[in-house]
C-alpha cells in the first residue's frame, strides 16, 4: 500500500506503472483499476478558475487514507492499492488525486477504487479554495456523485 | 487541562487564527470548548476531531489532547 500527499505535480501513470513493476508480485494482478481526478476550469456555475489551493490537515488526511485503504483491503479481496493526493497550488489540467487498485479479478478492483475516492471526497481533511475571475473562494461541498456508496 | 486547538479553511478565516492552546476545566467536552472560543453558534455542518480521529460535541477531552474544527472536506 502507498500513500502520498504531496505539493508537487506529478504522473498518475508513470505513478501506476513504477509501483506495479516495482511492488506488485509477478504473475498474480488480473485487473488494474485506476481513477485519476483532475482539476476543471469550472464549477458551481464558475467559469474560468485560474487554479486553486489545496489545504490538508497534516497528519490525519495520511492517517484517514491509510485507514480507508485498509478497510477496502479487508473487505474486498484486493491485492494492493495507492492513493497520491496534491496538495497547495493546482492549475487546470493537473491531476489532483490518483487512486490505483490491483486485483486478481476486475469486480473487486471497481468497487475497492470507487469505495477509496467516495470516501476521500467526503471524508479525508482536504479542502479546496479557488481563484475564480470573481475573486477567491472557499469550495463549500463536492459535487454529488449519484452512484456514491 | 491544557488542550491544543486547531481550526482549518473557512473555519480559520472565521476564528482570526489557525491554532491556539486553551487551559479547560477536567471534564470539559468539545462543546464546551466551543464556547470557550466563540460568541457564536457552531455552524451546523462543522466537522470536529480529537487527536485526528473524527468524533462529535460530547466527546469529554483529556489534557494534551488536539482538537480540530473544520469544514466539510471538498478533496478529491
Amino acid at each position: 500500500m502507498k500513500i502520498v500527499v504531496q505539493e508537487g505535480l506529478f504522473d498518475p501513470w508513470a505513478e501506476v506503472a513504477a509501483y506495479q513493476r516495482d511492488h506488485l508480485p509477478a504473475g498474480k494482478h488480473g485487473g488494474t483499476v485506476v481513477f485519476v481526478g483532475t482539476m476543471r476550469d469550472f464549477n458551481d456555475g464558475y467559469e474560468g478558475i485560474r487554479a486553486m489551493f489545496l489545504e490538508h490537515y497534516p497528519g490525519m488526511t495520511e492517517r484517514h487514507l491509510e485507514k480507508v485503504c485498509q478497510d477496502a483491503m479487508e473487505r474486498w479481496d484486493v491485492l494492493d492499492c495507492m492513493v497520491v493526493h496534491r496538495v497547495g497550488e493546482i492549475r487546470p489540467d493537473e491531476p489532483i488525486v490518483l487512486v490505483a487498485v490491483w486485483s486478481e479479478h476486475r469486480a473487486m478492483a471497481f468497487d475497492a477504487c470507487r469505495f477509496i475516492i467516495n470516501d476521500l471526497k467526503s471524508r479525508a481533511p482536504f479542502w479546496k479554495r479557488e481563484a475564480t475571475p470573481q475573486g477567491e473562494r472557499w469550495v463549500e461541498h463536492n459535487t454529488q456523485d449519484p452512484n456514491a456508496a | 487541562m491544557k488542550v491544543k486547538v486547531k481550526y482549518f479553511a473557512s473555519m480559520r478565516d472565521r476564528m482570526g487564527k489557525g491554532d491556539e492552546e486553551l487551559e479547560l476545566q477536567e471534564g470539559a467536552t468539545i462543546a464546551d470548548l466551543w464556547q470557550a472560543v466563540s460568541q457564536e453558534v457552531l455552524p451546523e455542518n462543522t466537522l470536529v476531531a480529537v487527536n485526528m480521529e473524527y468524533t462529535d460535541l460530547s466527546h469529554p477531552l483529556k489534557e494534551g489532547d488536539e482538537v480540530a474544527f473544520f469544514p466539510p472536506v471538498t478533496g478529491g
